[in-house]
């Protein structure tokens, strides 16, 4: 972690056009889990200007190599090595040093390692499906894994999700609180995807597709893709934490 | 033009959908030998000052159904009002307590619950005491944004009646859907997605 001060400014509001609406009956599940009353709008208190920070001791040797850290000794996950890397910025662009950043996400074949997974692809013995990393200073990360495969989901009849990777994503503050999905470059199945058009504006769609890295690739090793997350922003705080006349 | 004001918007929220305890609670999903322990499973360490309680409930769909694959994270003070946070300016918190939680709704009983002390009150920008309350996070399949409630205490009518969150709510029934019922040391809090109970929720 950095010298610097920690910064302890209200969050700038969040775009609510820029993100998904609670209730998108083609995204079926979400008719009745969304609230259908307006959300109460309020400044942020300490309750949401604060948040956990969790500490590089958290993390094992393997936690963000996907590709090992379920195998068998000696063994590895099947399916195109990748490294995903990138930013977590916030709104202003500054680097968010120390975030924790949680990924998950399908096998090589589109199949998950869960109890309520039911789809035929095959369970590939060496991939859990799990890592996890904390930025640098910079607010820097990244991350091996093996490219997950699109897969079909009950939602139409013949709904896929385009391959994919979920991030949950902790700044400094609770309110930052994020969890998104990166896409890769050129899936012809992201125009197709249901949870995708949650989001209506094409720009917001195009700030979750990952394109291929190669200046970051490994030769004869793993391929890159760069992912930059933003996080709210927020202000300076020069000015407000002294009352009027004190 | 004038100079542009913020080159970066937010990233936008996607679904953590019906797979995200492979990622927020692995051996909740029985993916052992990765982490330790599930984040969040203990916010308790050791010997936490303040009064200890069980927080407790479900989330609840528009047809009343519990939702048994969510994840709710809460964050809340120790019981001296202080936040576990870099940017916390006003003190030290309690060493021994985390002041953040993390539990997937058990998949039979849709129920989540965790161990933790009763918060002290932490003052609003303007200076006045808020109300003891635990701030709440929601994520699910189906959720496309997570969803920001609080939760409150009913054996803290006064301060309740002085909190200046709960002052906002305009339609004044609706402040009981962010009050967890306390009896002895259990406080069951139920969080209504939709209907005439829907839990008031914040865009904070
Ligand atoms: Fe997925």
């Amino acid at each position: 972690m950095s010298n610097r001060k920690p910064e302890t400014g209200a969050f700038f509001q969040r775009d609510r056009a820029w993100q998904p609406d609670a209730y998108t009956p083609w995204y079926k599940t979400s008719v009745l889990r969304s609230p259908e009353k307006a959300l109460l709008s309020l400044g942020n208190t300490l309750s949401e200007m604060t948040g956990p920070v969790f500490g590089h001791d958290l993390l094992g040797e393997l936690d963000d190599d996907l590709i090992h850290n379920f195998a068998k000794p000696g063994e590895s996950a099947i399916g195109p090595r990748i490294i995903v890397h990138g930013r977590i910025l916030d709104e202003r662009g500054k680097g968010v040093a120390g975030a924790l950043l949680e990924f998950w996400q399908a096998n090589a074949g589109g199949r998950y390692r869960h109890k309520k997974e039911g789809y035929v692809a095959a369970l590939d013995p060496n991939f859990g499906g799990c890592g996890r990393t904390i930025t640098d200073e910079d607010g820097y990360y990244s991350f091996r894994t093996i490219r997950p495969g699109p897969y079909p989901w009950p939602n139409g009849v013949n709904d896929w999700r385009p391959a994919h990777i979920h991030f949950s994503v902790f700044g400094h503050g609770f309110a930052q609180r994020l969890i998104t999905q990166m896409y890769f470059e050129g899936d012809p199945l992201i125009p197709l995807c249901p949870i995708i058009k949650t989001i209506s504006d094409p720009a917001a769609i195009d700030q979750l597709i990952a394109p291929l890295d190669m200046a970051n690739t490994i030769p004869m090793d793993a391929s890159a893709y760069k992912f930059d997350i933003v996080l709210r922003g927020r202000r300076s705080t020069m000015f407000e934490n002294r009352m009027e006349g004190n | 033009m004038p100079q542009q004001l913020i080159q970066f918007k937010e990233s936008a929220s996607q679904t953590a959908g019906p797979y995200v305890h492979i990622g927020c609670t692995p051996n909740f999903a029985e993916i052992s030998g990765v982490y330790e322990e599930d984040l969040g499973t203990r916010m308790l360490i050791g010997d936490a000052k303040g009064e200890r309680l069980t927080i407790k409930g479900r989330i609840l769909d528009g047809t009343g159904t519990p939702l048994k694959d969510a994840l709710v994270e809460i964050w809340q003070a120790d019981s001296k009002g202080l936040y576990n946070s870099p940017s916390e300016m006003r003190g030290s918190s309690d060493p021994h307590f985390t002041g953040f939680g993390r539990c997937a709704t058990d998949m039979a009983s849709g129920e989540f619950s965790f161990e933790t002390v009763k918060p002290g009150r932490v003052p609003f920008p303007d200076g006045r005491l808020m109300a003891p309350h635990v701030t709440f996070w929601i994520v699910a399949r189906g959720i496309n944004i997570g969803l920001h409630t609080r939760m409150y205490f009913s054996d803290e009518a006064g301060a309740n009646g002085e909190d200046p969150v709960l002052a906002r709510i305009e339609h004044r029934h609706r402040v009981d859907t962010l009050i967890g019922k306390r009896e002895g040391d259990v406080v069951t809090f139920d969080i209504h997605l939709q209907g005439d109970n829907e839990t008031v929720f914040f865009d904070i």
